[in-house]
């Protein structure tokens, strides 16, 4: 229990390195993250409700929440490939857990959402769209995705270690998920004949709904959780199997 | 109980990005370091350590004798529990204390005070543990106040005595160093030399890679000569530094 209290705290401790240094001798700091999200969602906003031909009432909210919640999906696993290969010195030298290393790329993704996250009820405000009680719902549904985004920084990090190429493959991947899943339009848009497999078969567009729902007083469907909670439990024993087969390798991979 | 034991351990890596064919015909044996070779899919293997056995027990003081690329720093690193052999066994007990890249984990953009935590965490240390180190840290170290300053505004000499005063408030079991410390003036020098000279032998056990001949004999109560991976002799300090300065 200590080393897994020492593991966690020492990635903490990292993640907060990993957000301060980007920012550092910046007069603003890491307030930077929610001024350029901000700025992000105020552009995005106006231009894609005029050619959704969406009101600004509706579409603000929804694009808010949706990019910013996006951005913790998106950036993590994107981070998640480097998870190791950034981490060569210590892997090299220390005797850590290897959990050390990609726990602290979620944290330090979790500490960047916490950042962005204060412009959704401030763009709720600006337009005057109420937040309902559904946002309890956002506690479950937050734990949920980091669940699943944990496995895959263990395996996109562990992957990305031995195969120099796939970082650049999952970033390119990311994008067109990005445009494939409804972030910037709604997903009413699409005809229900398509739904199924647009949608449906999208496991990022259930981790999104499970985050993003909350926020715009609707209620995530049980196919959202069940498929969401059935990728974390399919995720994380490919992952442990893996972990088991190949964790030791890593260090020589690095 | 401090205790080390090896039997059989081999280490390969697996080189990906290497033209298999043409290195391997071409480098097929190194005159110094480890031998290449290809393993059943055709990939390059370097084969680091070659079936290593030895025991080293507590009070022990174990010099690493070798030329370049002999096995030293693999070994270190076997022995760190960074590297899992891929054959035979490496069982090392004991709480390990690694001094072969004492500035690992110090961030130039952070200032003294947070290199302290950070380096400290590292190190296995908590939070309490540090905070109760840290005057000695600092007054070990000579920093003053350039302790809240970030550690890029530091000379060399005076990053060196931060990354050296941190590095060695840990009491550690088994001591892994990679040549002696030798940091700061002729002042500090001294200083540094009584706290590292303390800490080795407050050690159950050391084990030091080292070129230099009077190190080994004066630090040292056993060598091991690595040569191409393999233990070339393993015995009384002064006997293998005999054969291998000859």
């Amino acid at each position: 229990m200590t080393t897994l209290n020492r593991a966690i705290a020492l990635a903490k401790m990292l993640a907060w390195e990993d957000v301060k240094q980007a920012y550092r001798r910046s007069a603003i700091g890491p307030f930077w993250i929610t001024a350029s999200m901000a700025v992000q969602v105020a552009a995005m906003g106006v231009v894609f409700g005029i050619i959704f031909k969406t009101p600004l009432y509706d579409y603000l909210p929804f694009l808010a929440s949706s990019i910013i919640l996006w951005s913790l999906i998106g950036s993590t696993i994107n981070d998640g490939c480097m998870a190791f290969i950034n981490a060569e010195g210590m892997i090299k030298q220390l005797d850590l857990p290897f959990y050390v290393h990609t726990v602290r790329v979620v944290i330090k993704n979790a500490i960047t959402l916490g950042h962005n996250i204060v412009i959704i009820p401030l763009v709720f405000l600006v337009v005057g769209h109420p937040i309902g009680w559904q946002l309890v719902l956002l506690i479950p549904g937050f734990l949920v995705v980091v669940a699943n985004l944990s496995w895959m920084v263990v395996v996109l990090g562990m992957v990305s270690a031995r195969y120099r190429d796939v970082p650049q493959t999952v970033s390119a991947a990311m994008t067109i998920i990005y445009f494939i899943t409804p972030v910037m339009w709604q997903p009413t848009l699409v005809p229900s004949a398509q739904a199924h497999w647009l949608l449906g078969l999208n496991p990022f567009y259930h981790l999104l709904q499970l985050l993003r729902l909350p926020f715009l007083s609707g209620i995530p469907t049980v196919e959202n959780w069940v498929l969401s909670l059935g990728f974390a439990v399919v995720g994380w024993l490919v992952t442990l199997l893996a972990v088991r087969k190949f964790g030791k390798q890593i260090a020589y991979w690095v | 109980m401090a205790h080390i034991s090896f039997t059989g351990v081999s280490v390969e890596f697996p080189i990906f990005n290497a033209n298999g064919r043409s290195l391997t015909s071409r480098l097929l044996e190194v005159a110094t370091g480890g031998r290449l070779d290809k393993d059943p899919d055709g990939r390059v293997l370097v084969r680091a350590l070659q079936d290593m056995s030895f025991e080293i027990g507590e009070g022990e003081r174990v010099g690493l004798l070798g030329h370049n690329g002999a096995g030293k720093s693999t070994l270190l690193r076997v022995l760190s529990r960074v590297y899992h052999p891929q054959i035979g066994k490496a069982s090392i007990n004991g709480r390990i204390t690694s001094l072969i890249d004492i500035s690992l984990g110090i961030n130039p953009e952070a200032t003294g005070r947070e290199n302290i935590f950070l380096r400290g965490k590292l190190l296995g240390m908590s939070k309490d543990e540090i905070g109760s180190k840290f005057d000695d840290i600092v007054e070990f170290s000579e920093l003053g106040s350039f302790i809240e300053m970030p550690v890029r505004t530091y000379s060399s000499g005076m990053h060196l005595r931060l990354a050296f005063a941190v590095s060695t408030v840990v009491k550690p079991e088994i001591l892994l160093m990679d040549e002696w410390l030798s940091v700061g003036d002729e002042s500090f020098k001294q200083k540094a030399e009584d706290r590292l000279t303390n800490l080795v032998d407050s050690a159950k056990i050391l084990v030091i890679a080292s070129h230099n001949r009077e190190l080994i004999e004066k630090t040292c109560n056993r060598a091991i000569w690595l040569e191409h991976g393999q233990v070339k002799m393993d015995g009384l300090a002064s006997q293998v530094t005999a054969a291998y300065f000859g």
